[in-house]
């Protein structure tokens, strides 16, 4: 299905399950500890295997002497990076995962070693002694950003643009305001570790993973372990979360395939935690330098973002700046990006990437200019909306409520009582509320399904979609239900196997709408097989409560089929609507935050999302979404920061304990409001994105409470107390 | 000179024998041994929470102790306290109340909060308890200091306090 025209009426718009607040239906399995995730497959005879990472973070590796390692208890084999040579890279990667002698920084994959179990496997890699011919790197970004240089590519857009005069207008600016934010490397931290369990039979490959996107793992693996893509069969069915760590083909999955070839057994791997960080992707640290120029009635006339990123040699950058081409209007703009090449482990993907951390330095920037202007920050924003691209004002958004999500939150939050920083004290707490909006936009990646209808009625989807903790078993269930007309448990779902369509997959929050339209599409297909099994007219046909009514008859659906069952697939494409409308969701984040004025502690007390992103498959689940985000973004603003060893090139808080995630105690209970819309122009389906919505703007929301409840200005993340203290009042 | 020794405990009402190399994890005796899968490794050296099990009654990192250690215990796992059409209050509530996203904490923080529950009810302090003197109750404020050792990075703690304060029966 090629979708070329916006959505008109369709059978989704019955809402009598889709937009429904259905619980889970993996609910069970994954409360009851049934869910299987990949380190868990039972097979026959497996063997262990223990990774070896690299101790240092760029060379090369002379020679590695691993005579003990195999002699020792169980050992079945020691697979090194230089037995299995140079390998070609996946298209995905930036850093090589295993194979050959070069080291591109700490904790690369050099060896796996492979026992009986899983604890001699663990002794034994550290028997493995390796010699390094030791490179000098460049770990320091705020050192390497003064050699940057301009990328031909960011994430498919231009690193720069500009348009009218932005240095005239911001030099003749009445208010204006020129400022650097910085925000560090970070880690995804999912809570299962990437693990894999291969099995060879012959040539062909089974491989059990943690992956967000099967296609590209399957593709990628297929093209390190130098076979055909066909060879390889995958299944990822529950991903202990992902956030973007796990988009990419990772080690484990390379070393379990050597490993099982070379034992011929079934082979697991696991990353122990401490390896995940520096084996795997990271987001990366920016620097970021805005200035805005206004009128003093507030209206922008210059705004310019420009950012500086490091990432591994022809890696990437963080795309920060990509919000302040369309969050807000202004005649005279630019923005900027520049990649400096570091050698500390592979930057990439992080849920919302860009966004993140861009509106983490944008909104603190919006909310001092409000200050500079006297301006409430929510009515500077209302200000200075547009409802159209500002760099390309004749493509309009397809739909665009930012200026809805402000007001409803202010209304909801209380946001009318604020008073001016440091002036609020509930004995020894200084409290303060902040608001920051949030923009992320709305990727369509093709995306296929088939569906089939057995003879009992019972119709069951299969698509290489994932569902990472995001509900897709649940809003995929749900659309086939309401497109066919039958109740929740009349469906099956399954999901996350390389035999079965290739979906969009799960990342950039396109997976909920994306993958749901494929459905869509092949439901659409099926509804045609049916009434041309039963010789309906296709115009009149109405499916609902597991009949198919045309006029004054009416079928069940079950007994349509014959023993065969009625099979259709289908793919949804995306045509020009995504070039003629920026397609983006908006949201705006309300915290209230309170600052021990002893220690500088800051602690989240209320938090508010509201988002417009289109229509809402599933409350619970979009909520969950949202919640989630929310509490990752108070992790980004308080506490999370990967501390780089400059000397060493390495991440060396690389566990959960000194990388510090959120916990319990951080987190108030949440508030989510969705606005009530659907946006016709980016699907069948009538959604966008919402998942990482929920990340964008939350950050800076509590730097701008922290700003209103002491009156300090932290303009570098995480805002921990030592950055606090020093402009605290005096005790009195 | 022998690794590894017999050890025998009560896994969710059974008996079981096992022979396990020493330096097998409580954990790892779950899941590679038994094959009970539900209680999750997450960091294997007792950051995250993941492994929760209940042994005797009291909730333990199953990652920061040895098989060996635990001869004659009863250890209650995620498999113990309810499965698919027969599920716990507490379960029951986590899925009512979307108490998870990934599921990968899940078992974890299930079992933690029904020791957490009883540790209350037990009236054991925790750092948040103002007052040591009188009875301890279901709050909200109780249960985010005492569940904060089960890490969830899809971040459901929002809701996962929800469901905990409705299977305590309590408002909070």
């Amino acid at each position: 299905m090629q979708f070329d025209t916006p959505a008109t009426t369709n059978p989704i718009d019955q809402l009598t399950i889709v937009g429904q607040s259905i619980p889970r239906i993996d609910g069970e399995l994954k409360t009851t500890g049934k869910a299987i995730y990949a380190y868990e497959w039972d097979e026959e005879n497996i063997a262990y295997g223990h990774p070896v990472g690299s101790a240092i973070a760029k060379g090369r590796i002379t020679s590695m002497d691993v005579s003990a390692a195999r002699n020792a208890d169980g050992v079945l084999a020691v697979v090194t990076t230089l037995d299995v040579g140079k390998r070609e890279k996946g298209k995905q990667n930036t850093a090589n995962l295993f194979g050959g002698d070069e080291v591109q920084h700490y904790h690369q994959a050099i060896a796996v070693v492979v026992a009986e179990t899983f604890e001699q496997a663990r002794a034994a890699a550290a028997l493995v002694k390796v010699d390094y011919a030791e490179e000098k790197g460049v770990f320091d970004l705020s050192e390497a950003m003064k050699t940057a240089v301009k990328p031909k590519d960011a994430g498919g857009a231009p690193p720069d643009t500009a348009v009218g005069d932005f240095d005239a207008a911001f030099e003749t600016a009445p208010v204006s305001l020129e400022e650097t934010y910085t925000t560090p490397d970070q880690s995804h931290s999912m809570m299962e570790p990437h693990a894999s369990l291969a099995t060879w039979d012959g040539d062909e490959l089974t491989l059990w993973t943690s992956s967000q996107m099967i296609d590209w793992w399957r593709t990628d693996l297929a093209t390190t372990l130098g076979i055909d893509k066909e060879k390889i069969h995958l299944k990822s069915p529950y991903i202990g979360g992902g956030f973007g760590g796990k988009l990419f083909l990772r080690a484990d999955a390379v070393l379990a395939a050597f490993a099982a070839k070379a034992v011929k057994r079934p082979v697991k791997v696991a990353l122990p935690r401490p390896f995940l960080v520096n084996n795997t992707t990271h987001r990366p640290a920016t620097i970021q330098r805005i200035r805005i120029g206004a009128e003093r009635d507030g209206t922008i006339t210059a705004i310019a973002h420009e950012s500086w990123s490091g990432d591994q040699p022809d890696g990437q950058l963080e795309t920060a700046v990509m919000q302040t081409r369309l969050l807000y209007a202004g005649k005279n703009r630019m923005t900027a990006m520049r990649l400096a090449e570091l050698h500390l482990p592979e930057g990439n993907a992080m849920r919302a990437p860009g966004e993140a951390p861009g509106l983490m330095a944008l909104e603190i920037a919006i909310d001092e200019m409000a200050e500079k202007l006297g301006l409430d920050p929510v009515e500077f924003r209302i200000l200075n909306d547009t409802q159209v691209d500002p760099e390309k004002p004749e493509r309009p958004f397809s739909h665009r409520d930012l200026v809805g999500c402000l007001k409803r939150g202010a209304e909801q939050f209380g946001w009318s009582t604020r008073g001016k920083p440091g002036t609020r004290r509930e004995g020894d707490w200084l409290i303060g509320t902040g608001v920051a909006a949030a923009l992320r936009n709305n990727l369509l990646v093709p995306s296929a399904a088939r569906v089939r209808l057995d003879q009992d009625g019972v119709v069951t989807v299969e698509t290489d979609m994932t569902d990472i903790g995001t509900g897709s078993y649940t809003i995929i269930a749900q659309t086939a239900a309401e497109m066919m007309g039958l109740p929740m448990d009349r469906v099956k779902v399954r999901l996350g196997d390389s035999r079965f369509p290739v979906s969009a997959g799960s990342g950039g929050q396109f997976g909920a709408n994306c993958s749901t339209s494929g459905v869509y599409a092949a439901c659409v297909k099926l509804r045609e097989a049916v009434i041309q099994t039963l010789g309906f007219n296709a115009s009149e046909v109405v499916f609902e409560n597991g009949t198919v009514r045309s006029g004054t008859r009416s079928v069940p659906l079950a007994g349509v089929a014959g023993p065969d069952g009625l099979s259709a697939e289908d793919t949804i494409e995306w045509a020009e609507l995504s070039d003629s409308h920026q397609q983006s969701t908006f949201g705006a984040h309300f915290v209230e935050v309170g600052v021990d004025i002893a220690t500088g502690e800051s602690r989240v007390r209320r938090m508010l999302a509201v988002c417009a992103s289109g229509r809402i498959l599933n409350p619970i689940t979009a909520r969950s979404q949202v919640i989630g985000a929310m509490t990752m973004g108070v992790g980004l603003a308080l506490s999370e920061e990967l501390a780089v060893d400059t000397r060493r090139g390495f991440f060396v808080n690389h566990d959960l304990a000194s990388y510090e995630v959120p916990v319990h105690a951080d987190i108030p209970h949440q508030e989510v409001i969705f606005m009530d819309e659907t946006d016709p122009i980016s699907s069948p389906m009538k959604a966008k994105g919402i998942g990482e919505l929920g990340l964008c703007g939350v950050s800076a929301a509590i730097a701008n409470a922290i700003h209103n409840a002491t009156g300090v200005r932290l303009r570098h993340y995480p805002m921990t107390l030592d950055k606090l203290l020093g402009g605290l009042p005096a005790l009195s | 000179m022998s690794y590894s020794s017999q050890v025998s405990f009560t896994i969710n009402g059974e008996s079981r024998v096992l022979d396990v190399d020493n330096r097998t994890t409580l954990l790892d005796a779950l899941r590679e041994h038994l094959h009970l899968t539900g209680t999750k490794k997450g960091c294997d050296h007792g950051q995250c929470g993941a492994c929760t099990v209940i042994i005797d009654g009291r909730r333990v990192n199953s990652c920061l102790t040895l098989a060996v250690m635990h001869e004659g215990d009863a250890i209650t796992t995620i498999e113990g306290l309810g499965k698919p059409g027969d599920l716990h209050p507490m379960q029951a509530a986590f899925v009512k109340h979307d108490g998870f996203q990934c599921g990968y904490c899940t078992p974890g923080q299930i079992c933690s909060s029904v020791a957490v529950l009883e540790e209350i009810k037990a009236n054991i302090p925790s750092h948040v308890t103002a007052d040591l003197t009188a009875a301890t109750t279901v709050t909200e404020v109780e249960i985010r200091e005492r569940m904060s050792g089960n890490l969830c990075r899809c971040g459901a703690y929002s809701n996962i306090v929800e469901a905990i304060v409705e299977a305590a029966g309590t408002r909070a």
